[in-house]
């Protein structure tokens, strides 16, 4: 009988993503309501030391496969080490984050492991002794409810949804063999981006710009609040297309879904696929002239003004406030 | 060079998406279907491939009567021939049985590459292209900004957070596209015209081999939570007025700054 939660730690360049503790954390409230234990998989190369910050998030054993040919990642190892100790061990569940790797590595794990996964996902419980996970689909106009009649019963977990939740356990280390053949791929190249830049993807908050900003050099404004906050800064996809910002940075349903606490939309008119990218913001405030603009009616905040009047004030009253 | 491209219908994404009283799926009357987006720029790498090393492109989608309009826009962008999978026993299928369906169309033709959409922008599981290149013990890149062919040597461009990552692979393999990889042509009026002439092969369950049984399914569809009516700030009239206003309810209401 297939027993256990576990998750798949992300790590890179040596270090853990917060992504691994959302998933730690989120696995550790669904073991404790089966009474089951709580594993995570962790593979890359001299990462074991690693096992001890997923311990503290409540893991109570760690899965360790430590092979140089695990760095940098590829879909084709990491899938491969990933599915033999799960083979090994069958654990009932089984979480990734829904990041640009995580969304990688556990769709090629429903293939080598036949079974079933709900993807991106902003909750996850259990019911009669299954895991029922939520997502959202179509684009958030509407949200799923996913069963799964197979094992392991697959999530990912959207990035920034899920609570980090101390709970210190064992963490004890598992050593594995990752189980490597010939590597089909490899990593050619890594194109770092800007050193300093926050992803999208990734930032607690997002000051996003639109057509509005009438052309890149308006982003400047932008860029000087989102520096005080540690924030990203987003786009809409007219601004991508016009070509003042990377495609990197859209925002919506041909780019990124994000789910910041904060997202501060300028000059965005808020159209349904923009919408579609960050409508799972905790606080979305709009910024723009037009008083009908579709975006006011998902704002929690909206100021109807000439953003490049509004955007420097807030700039002078946010440095006021950290002052 | 023997191209395979999947593509799927889906609603426009202009759609208004209403949930049936039952929660047993969507409302599908008056939906506009178009092709999924991301299949676009799959189909449209799979012309210039095509253009540039000689070979066909054959179309592989699965879906109701309905889907053949979507088969015909590929064939007028210009491939060359579709393969339609259409039975009643696959309607409910999820990413695994959908990829097992595929699979086996597609090792009915010869194929050196296939290209999938990233994810569909309906049901938005990203996961087909992967279960397929696994079922097909072939090596895969998702996500792909960018490609570069020579000889069997394949390199394909990911965006990661904060980076890119260019991965090198051999054909065959499964390549699924997204945003920056192209920009999709649109079908021509020829083109149209002679997409009517083109050969689409349909198939069932059966002829294929598969059963269609699901691993996951969606227990119950429900509408998206309703957010709490916003706060337009007018307590002065001011840009200076307002900005100070915003910055204090995110201090001190929202607590996020
Ligand atoms: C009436 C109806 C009921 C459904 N009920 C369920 C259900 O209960 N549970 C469930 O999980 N799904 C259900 N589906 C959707 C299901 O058939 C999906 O196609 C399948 O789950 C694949 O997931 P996805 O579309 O999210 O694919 P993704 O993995 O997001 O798609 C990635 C890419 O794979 C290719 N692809 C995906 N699907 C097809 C296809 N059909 N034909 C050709 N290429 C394709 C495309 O290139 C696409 O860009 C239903 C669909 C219909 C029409
Ligand atoms: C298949 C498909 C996929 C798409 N995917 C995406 C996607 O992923 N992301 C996305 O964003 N869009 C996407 N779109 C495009 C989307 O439909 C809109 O065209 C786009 O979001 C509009 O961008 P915008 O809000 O910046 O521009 P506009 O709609 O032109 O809005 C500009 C806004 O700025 C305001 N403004 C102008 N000047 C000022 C000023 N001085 N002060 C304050 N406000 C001002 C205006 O009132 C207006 O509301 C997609 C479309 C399609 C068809």
């Amino acid at each position: 009988m297939a027993k256990g939660v576990w998750i798949v730690a992300e790590q890179r360049d040596g270090a853990l993503r917060k992504v691994s503790f959302e998933l730690a954390s989120a696995a550790r409230k669904l073991a404790d309501q089966l009474g089951e234990e709580v594993g995570a998989v962790l593979c890359g190369s001299g990462v074991e030391a690693m096992a001890a910050e997923l311990a503290k998030y409540g893991v109570d054993k760690v899965y360790v496969a430590d092979n140089a040919a695990l760095e940098p990642y590829t879909t084709d190892a990491h899938a491969t080490a990933v599915a033999k100790i799960v083979k090994e061990n069958d654990p009932a569940i089984l979480f990734l984050g829904a990041s640009a790797q995580g969304k990688d590595l556990s769709a090629s794990l429903v293939g080598k492991l036949a079974t079933g996964m709900a993807t991106d996902c902003t909750d996850v419980k259990i019911a009669d002794g299954k895991l029922c996970a939520i997502r959202p689909m179509y684009a958030g106009k509407c949200f799923g409810e996913i069963v799964i009649d197979a094992f392991p019963q697959m999530a990912s977990l959207r990035p920034n949804v899920f609570p980090i939740v101390e709970c210190a356990k064992a963490g004890a280390v598992v050593k594995f063999d990752a189980g490597l053949g010939e590597a089909k791929t490899k990593v050619a190249e890594v194109l770092k981006e800007a050193a300093g830049k926050i992803d999208v993807a990734e930032a607690n908050v997002i000051v996003s710009g639109g057509r509005g900003m009438k052309g890149p050099e308006g982003y400047a404004i932008l860029e000087e609040l989102a520096g005080l906050l540690g924030a990203a800064v987003g786009a809409s996809r007219a601004a991508v297309d016009a070509g003042w910002r990377p495609q990197a940075d859209q925002v919506g349903q041909t780019g990124k879904v994000v789910s910041p606490n904060l997202y501060i939309a300028c000059g965005i008119s808020g159209a349904i696929q923009h919408l579609a990218g960050m409508s799972s913001s905790k606080y979305i405030v709009a910024i723009n002239k037009d008083a009908e603009a579709p975006i006011f009616a998902r704002a929690d905040y909206g100021i109807v003004d000439d953003l490049f009047k509004v955007v420097p004030a807030l700039t002078q009253e946010v440095k006021k406030l950290l002052a | 060079m023997n191209i395979v491209a999947c593509v799927k219908q889906v609603p426009d994404t202009e759609a208004q998406i209403k949930v049936k009283g039952d929660g047993s799926g969507i409302e599908e009357g008056g939906i506009k279907w178009v092709m999924n987006p991301y299949d676009e720029f799959g189909v449209e790498e799979a012309l210039k491939l095509k253009e540039k090393f000689g070979g066909e492109v054959t179309i592989v989608s699965m879906g109701p009567a309905r889907t053949m309009e979507t088969i015909r826009t590929a064939l007028a962008m210009g491939a060359e021939k579709g393969i339609q999978i259409d039975d009643p026993a696959l309607y409910n299928a999820d990413a695994y049985a959908t990829a097992e369906a595929l699979a086996a169309a597609i090792k009915g033709v010869p194929y050196d590459i296939i290209f999938c959409g990233q994810r569909s922008i309906d049901d938005d599981s990203a996961q087909v292209g992967s279960i397929l290149a696994e079922i097909l013990g072939i090596p895969q890149v998702t996500f792909a900004t960018k490609l570069e062919i020579d000889g069997t040597a394949v390199k394909a461009t990911r965006p990661i957070e904060g980076a890119a990552v260019v991965v090198a692979t051999s054909l065959p393999c499964v390549i699924t596209a997204t945003k920056g990889l192209n920009e999709p042509r649109y079908a021509s009026l020829p083109g149209i015209m002679k997409a009517k002439k083109k050969p689409v092969d349909i198939k069932k369950a059966a002829d294929l081999g598969v059963s269609g049984a699901s691993k996951s399914k969606v227990a119950k569809f429900t509408p998206p939570p309703a957010r709490p009516p916003g706060k337009i700030l007018c307590a002065d009239d001011t840009p200076e007025g307002k900005a100070a206003e915003l910055a204090k309810l995110l201090r001190e209401e929202a607590k996020v700054i």
